[in-house]
């Protein structure tokens, strides 16, 4: 069992856990992922490190409330134990050694970027960061990605914080500044990271994504988090999770995606926690 | 003069088993036992014997059986045998002991896999105790993955005085027979039976750490382990490289599996994770593995189940009671057929399977006729879901991530074949880790190989310091 040492409520629907995991701590680097599973009758489902601390042993996740599983992991608190936690999985961002980059978070996508810019600002790489959300009492960590950050932009979708639109369009508007950029890295829902893909593919940025298919061993056993990438199936449990954007088949990743989307809403139906009533 | 056909095992009819997840044989009772040892020959020198690669002393037990001496018999087969209630039933017996059995030259072979599977339930029901660990000798060894191969290491290594710790990925051990091999055939409470009987015997168990990630061999050496067996199991799953295996419907065999067997998603909703399981089914490959899937296919409630196989039955490395199980079961064979690409949608779900019919030609490298394709006999199968059960390639996960392990092109760690030692000294491996999909018992043979090694190894390390 998996001691939750902390909890914060970032946004109505999104909650940051730091688990004491001693032994994941000790070798997580930023870019990897973990496996939890809440109970005997759970599923595994993957969430990336958002943070991570060797001292302390402990590992932040942010996990943002869309089924059962996250619904109810949602309603822990501190104190409370998770049944299983496995990790570090996944292989590490390959992460420059100079230059600068502009890293991409949108929606919880925040998350998983905070660790990479936090590595690279620790190594005094530039780092120019973009984050947004649909609206503002959706938009997470603008204070702890502003501390690590040499210049933050922020967005929502609706105007209600920062510039109005996508974070697609300031990265857009920073190249038609001409903004000196080496590489960019792009974290958040599959069409947002091909919206920023489609945007530095005209000019030859080097862009990564980082993918979060469905998987269920997550150990490079069962096949169920596949991707094209290249025109190559890739298993992104033991080959990603991060890929050359301009590679990534998104499509084929956004209907993939969906192949349990009944099943998550007949869950969600019967799950009284959730809201459901059946 | 012996019986010249087996005692029938009693099983469960075909036409209820086949909605139901519950085990098809249900075993010998104690007078079924006995009839049936009695027909053994007590050859003075037993082929069977030889035949089986954990080296049980069949002969032995099987006159221990026909004395009605069921717990002797139990403790006799497992002198060499710690898995013997798995072993009794997923063994392919057929090309092992029953093979080389005397009495099968002119008649059926002796039902060795049925009475070893009988004295392990025999003995497990009547609650035996298994006796005091041996004293300990103060080595620790590290077993990574609770697999057949890892858990007869561990066992024979405790069994020596040995400290084993056993290191296991997912969160339950037990590894194919938990994930891959289904509950009809294997129940889980034997798998976890086994693994009881192996903590009293002192065995720890770490689950959820991946070695190679969570923590390093040589973190494991820092910690103090002298030797480590490396039974890491099954990795990717292999595909057929045809156009549409990416369509959502289209799953390895793994996956269809893990999730009806580890997360139990026969059970959805009451468990949460979820399957597609298909009304009609395709399954790709002859393997006992597409058998499992094709008959838990049958039990999530197909109205079609297919096996697509692209050479005869009689080439089929599938245990032959799986195959006369499925065909009784209504499993459709389609052999002879190979699939040439998988049919979508216009939402991008699978609808059809497009094979072609394939004829054998002259003997390939393995000695099977070489199947090859009928030109323009193509046609489509109707179905839902597709499953390819085509074999893995070993975990990448333990050879990325250890300096000095080296492995072959098909990413199988490289062994000395007597000894089992990897490329590096005090580490060891067997089981499909390092010959790729193979048998439960082979994985087994080969953690029993290994434990011996390992016990020389530190051994001869001791005498030396």
């Amino acid at each position: 069992m998996f001691k939750i040492l902390r909890k914060k409520v970032l946004t109505p629907v999104t909650k940051l856990y730091e688990i004491e995991a001693p032994l994941v701590a000790r070798r997580a680097e930023p870019g990897q992922f973990i496996i939890l599973r809440l109970d005997e009758e759970g599923e595994r489902i993957p969430l990336t490190i958002a943070d991570f601390d060797r001292e302390r042993g402990t590992v932040t996740i942010v996990v943002q409330e869309v089924g059962k599983t996250t619904i109810e992991l949602g309603l822990m608190n501190a104190g409370d134990h998770i049944q299983d936690f496995v990790g570090p999985l996944g292989v590490p961002a390959e992460l420059p050694e100079s230059g600068t980059v502009v890293c991409v978070g949108g929606g919880v996508g925040v998350a998983p970027v905070y660790p990479k810019v936090k590595a690279m600002h620790e190594k005094g790489i530039k780092v120019i960061s973009i984050i947004g959300a649909r609206s503002a009492d959706l938009l997470i960590l603008e204070d702890e990605m502003r501390a690590i950050s040499d210049e933050l932009y922020v967005c929502t979708d609706d105007g209600t914080q920062g510039h109005k639109g996508f974070v697609s369009d300031v990265l857009k508007n920073l190249i038609e500044d001409k903004v000196e950029m080496d590489e960019v890295i792009a974290v958040g829902p599959l069409p947002m990271m091909r919206a920023c893909v489609e945007v530095t593919r005209p000019h030859g940025i080097k862009t990564w994504v980082s993918l979060n298919p469905i998987m269920v061993d997550g150990t490079g056993m069962c096949g169920a988090c596949r991707v094209t990438v290249g025109g190559e199936t890739k298993f992104c449990c033991v080959d990603g999770p991060m890929f050359d954007g301009y590679a990534v088949d998104f499509a084929e990743a956004i209907r993939r995606g969906r192949m349990y989307a009944d099943e998550e809403k007949l869950a969600m139906e019967r799950c009284h926690t959730c809201g459901g009533d059946k | 003069m012996p019986g010249k056909t087996r005692v029938p095992m009693p099983e469960q009819d075909p036409q209820v088993r086949r909605k139901n997840f519950l085990e098809v044989p249900l075993g010998y009772t104690p007078e079924l036992a006995i009839e049936e040892a009695s027909r053994c020959l007590n050859c003075k020198n037993p082929l069977c014997e030889r035949g089986c690669p954990v080296n049980v002393k069949i002969r032995d037990f099987i006159g221990l059986v026909k004395e009605g001496k069921f717990l002797k018999a139990a403790q006799k087969v497992k002198e060499t045998n710690s898995l013997p209630a798995v072993c009794g039933r997923v063994c392919p017996q057929e090309e092992q002991c029953e093979k080389e059995c005397i009495l099968g030259k002119r008649f059926e072979p002796i039902a060795i896999g049925r009475l070893e599977r009988f004295v392990a339930d025999y003995e497990q029901a009547q609650g035996v105790e298994q006796g005091e660990p041996a004293p300990r000798n103060g080595h620790k060894v590290a077993v990574v993955g609770a697999g057949p191969a890892g858990l007869t290491c561990a066992s024979d290594l405790a069994r020596m005085g040995y400290e084993v710790t056993i290191f296991e990925a997912l969160h339950a051990p037990g590894g194919v027979l938990i994930y891959g091999i289904p509950e009809f055939r294997l129940p889980k409470e034997i798998v976890k039976q086994e693994v009881e009987n192996l903590q009293k015997l002192g065995v720890e168990l770490k689950l959820n750490v991946i070695v190679g990630r969570t923590v390093t061999l040589e973190d494991l050496a820092a910690e103090g382990y002298e030797a480590f067996f490396l039974g890491t199991g099954a990795g990717l799953p292999k595909f057929m490289g045809i156009p549409g295996e990416n369509l959502n419907g289209v799953y390895s065999a793994n996956e269809y599996l893990t999730r009806t067997n580890l997360m139990k998603a026969y059970e959805f909703p009451q468990a949460d994770t979820p399957i597609k399981p298909g009304k009609r089914v395709a399954v790709v490959g002859g393997g006992n593995v597409a058998m499992d899937a094709v008959r838990s296919a049958l039990r999530l409630g197909a109205d079609e189940a297919y096996i697509v196989y692209r050479r005869s039955e009689a080439e089929m490395p599938a245990r032959k009671e799986e195959v006369h199980h499925a065909k009784e079961e209504g499993v459709i064979f389609q052999l002879l057929t190979n699939p040439v690409r998988v049919i979508g949608d216009e939402n991008g779900w699978v609808k059809g399977l497009e094979c072609v019919r394939m004829e054998l030609g002259e003997p390939d490298a393995s000695g099977r006729r070489r199947p090859v394709e009928v030109k323009g006999s193509n046609f489509i199968l109707d179905v839902d879901v597709v499953i390819m059960a085509l074999g893995t390639s070993p975990n990448p996960l333990i050879s990325q991530t250890t300096r000095g392990l080296e492995v072959n092109k098909w990413g199988c760690l490289v062994v000395n074949e007597e000894t089992l030692q990897t490329t590096v000294p005090g580490v060891y491996a067997g089981g499909d880790a390092v010959t790729g999909a193979a048998t439960v018992i082979l994985a087994m043979g080969a953690g029993k190989t290994a434990a011996n090694s390992i016990h020389e190894f530190i051994q001869a390390k001791h005498v030396k310091a």
